[in-house]
């Protein structure tokens, strides 16, 4: 029997490698999500240590992008989907604990596939998160969160000249930048990134894999990923999904070496997409 | 090799028929298109034709003495004496000085007829503006009866004036006058000002487009707020279960409800219930705005659903609670469509006549109105009042009205158009 049809006759596969860490900043313990009566993800378990970049990749469908959302309780918004096993930021559980999940936003940030700025300004862009859970009491300390967010975005000597024209008007690779310095604005303790480079051409890619590599000394990313090549060049760790299951995670240069499992070998050598 | 030949030949063979089934097809959609544009233009040729004439009325130019002992006033002060003064008596003296070879009291009536009812009370505006004018002569240009009106503005038809009750003395006097220049069409100002009166050459749609304007700003102050917020329930708060799409079903029926039904419902519950007065913009604005509610709930929350997903991910990716997600984001990339669904709401209610007849609005109102408790009529019923009246000079004054109203709605639709084309976005 072919490799990958071991997992659709049905059969679990426990996840191989070293799924934990010490003082985990993110911790899923036996997770499942289910989108009515359909299974996305099935008893994931697994830790993001703090100031991390952990890639997760798989092929289409595997559920990583699901899994992803539900660390900042995005799959709220999605009727019938139903999420059971212990989500625990810090060691709080952030489902069914008494954290409110605005709060919990503005703690793990997200950017999406597709670049999505507000039909604003790039400044009322950046300047929305803190000014909707009041970071900022006056005119000056704004500016200072918006000119400090759009310069570790790598976006500021760009658009310095042009904060209050609309953020839409700006290329791409701008626009994702834009939605960082967005993301970043509320000084949040995790960024969840979405794929974020697939809309993206190769140079703009390339400005946010090194916009990410800097990020990482302040704040834990999770990064979703198509590309074996994106995340062997900006995670530490990395996790392999397969139809809904977490088969290896490992450090990313032991994963891409020496895979254990031969799922994620065959994954990696190309054997199947 | 014989059935690629075979095959391309019947290709060939079925084109010419294809070619000529697809201009059949177009040509039948162009001949819709015509005909539609024909009735269009049948209706406007039709409407403009008769109603043109009522912008211009016929006025007689007569030289008038403020004759102190006619009139009657010794003190200017004195409002009793203004409010008793003869100054249709001016004005016959005006008309036996025009034409002293009229005697007898038969004639004599007649000649006073050639000039309106209306004259007197003009002549005494003038005169209580510039009481100085009292006892000199001025040459004044005063409105003629609707009888002469008709039949002057008929003098160069096809067909040959019309005569109506204008008799041959009265029409050899208009000769007079005509080649003595004394008789001319001026700018109707008082089709625009007045309010309704039976006497035609003094009617105007001034008392039914205030009401209108009136019954109109309660319609929107009232439909809009509650539209709009209805819809945003609807749209983003609610859950999805039987009750709400029980709720769905019924704004969608209402929508389609023949709207003298809404004006029966206005009587039953404001008037008999509530007590609230009859025929008052307040009560029409009432009605209309629950016949209204239902569209502007429907292109609401359309404008709402039109909003991008990823505008709302965006937002509550950052940490907005549900209700800045609506008030930031939504609501205003959804405003312009909302906009453009209340006004052209609003251009469906400006022409709405069944429903306001239920609620009184069709009582013969002479004043224009003040306020939104003052008895008031609006446009689309003083068009149905006029067209029942014997006068034939209401005819053109119908038309003319028609005129006014067509313009206001394709005012209004056109800048719901101009709006929504400005308004759009690209995400």
């Amino acid at each position: 029997m072919v490799i990958s049809e071991q997992i659709i006759a049905g059969q679990p596969q426990t996840t191989v490698g070293l799924p934990f860490v010490d003082d985990p900043k993110i911790s899923v313990r036996m997770g499942n999500i289910f989108y009515g009566d359909k299974q996305a993800i099935s008893d994931v378990s697994i830790d993001v240590g703090k100031n991390q970049v952990v890639a997760m990749i798989g092929p289409s469908g595997c559920g990583k992008s699901t899994f992803l959302r539900a660390l900042n309780r995005m799959n709220d918004t999605i009727d019938g989907c139903r999420t059971s096993g212990d989500y625990l930021l810090e060691g709080e559980d952030i489902y069914r604990g008494k954290m409110d999940v605005v709060a919990l936003r503005a703690r793990v940030g997200m950017v999406f596939q597709k670049p999505n700025p507000f039909p604003k300004t790039i400044y009322d862009n950046v300047a929305y998160g803190p000014k909707i859970h009041g970071l900022a009491e006056r005119r000056v300390e704004m500016e200072e969160i918006v000119e400090t967010s759009l310069r570790k975005a790598g976006l500021w000597d760009e658009v310095k000249d042009r904060l209050h024209q609309p953020g839409t008007g700006l290329s791409g690779g701008q626009q994702q930048r834009l939605c960082i310095a967005r993301a970043i604005a509320v000084s949040p303790e995790v960024i969840l990134m979405d794929e974020p480079c697939s809309a993206l051409d190769p140079i703009a890619t390339a400005r946010i894999e090194e916009l990410i590599a800097e990020l990482s000394e302040n704040y834990t990313i999770v990064i979703v990923t198509h590309s074996m090549q994106q995340a062997a060049r900006v995670s530490r760790r990395t996790a392999y999904f397969h139809l809904g299951q977490l088969i290896e995670v490992n450090d990313t240069q032991t994963i891409f070496t020496a895979p254990e499992h031969e799922l994620t070998e065959a994954y990696i050598t190309g054997r199947f997409g | 090799m014989t059935n690629q030949a075979d095959k391309t030949q019947r290709i060939r063979a079925s084109l010419a028929r294809r070619y000529r089934a697809e201009r059949r097809f177009r040509s039948y959609g162009l001949l819709a298109i015509c005909f539609g544009l024909l009735c269009v233009g049948v209706l406007f040729v039709d409407i403009i034709g008769k109603g043109h004439g009522a912008f211009q009325q016929t006025y007689i130019q007569l030289d008038v003495t403020y004759d102190k002992q006619i009139l009657g006033i010794t003190d200017t002060g004195d409002a009793q004496q203004w409010a008793l003064a003869d100054f249709d008596g001016i004005i016959k003296q005006a008309l036996y000085q025009r034409f002293p070879a009229v005697s007898g009291r038969t004639d004599k009536r007649t000649l006073t007829r050639l000039t309106s009812s209306a004259a007197p009370y003009l002549v005494q505006n003038r005169l209580q503006g510039q009481p100085h004018l009292l006892d000199s002569t001025e040459t004044l240009w005063l409105l003629a009866d609707d009888d002469i009106d008709t039949y002057y503005k008929s003098l160069d038809d096809a067909a040959g004036p019309f005569i109506g009750r204008v008799d041959q003395r009265q029409r050899l006097w208009i000769d007079d006058l005509q080649s003595s220049k004394q008789i001319k069409l001026k700018w109707n100002t008082q089709f625009f000002v007045n309010g309704d009166s039976r006497e035609p050459e003094q009617a105007g749609i001034g008392g039914a487009v205030v009401g209108s304007l009136l019954t109109l700003v309660v319609t929107l102050l009232l439909s809009l707020p509650v539209g709009v917020a209805a819809a945003v329930y609807l749209e983003e708060f609610a859950p999805r279960n039987r009750w709400t799409d029980f709720i769905e079903v019924n704004i969608n029926n209402l929508a389609a409800v023949p709207s003298i039904i809404f004006g029966l419902l206005g009587l039953a519950i404001f008037i008999n219930f509530f007590g609230v007065p009859r025929s008052v913009p307040l009560v029409g604005g009432l009605v209309l705005s629950l016949m209204t509610l239902p569209t502007i709930i429907i292109t609401s929350r359309a404008a709402i659903k039109a909003v991008p997903p990823s505008i709302r991910q965006a937002a509550i990716g950052m940490g907005a609670s549900p209700m800045q997600v609506t008030m930031h984001h939504v609501l205003p990339l959804a405003m312009p469509g909302m906009l453009t669904g209340g006004i052209i709401g609003m251009a469906q209610a400006l022409g709405e006549t069944a429903p306001l007849l239920m609620i009184g609005m069709v009582a013969f109102i002479a004043d224009v109105p003040g306020g939104f408790t003052d008895p008031a009529t609006v446009l689309p019923v003083q068009i149905f009042l006029w067209a029942d009246s014997p006068e034939r000079a209401f005819i053109e004054k119908t038309s003319a009205a028609i005129m006014v109203l067509l313009a206001f709605l394709i005012v209004m639709n056109s800048a719901a158009v101009w709006l929504r084309k400005r308004l759009e976005r690209r995400w």
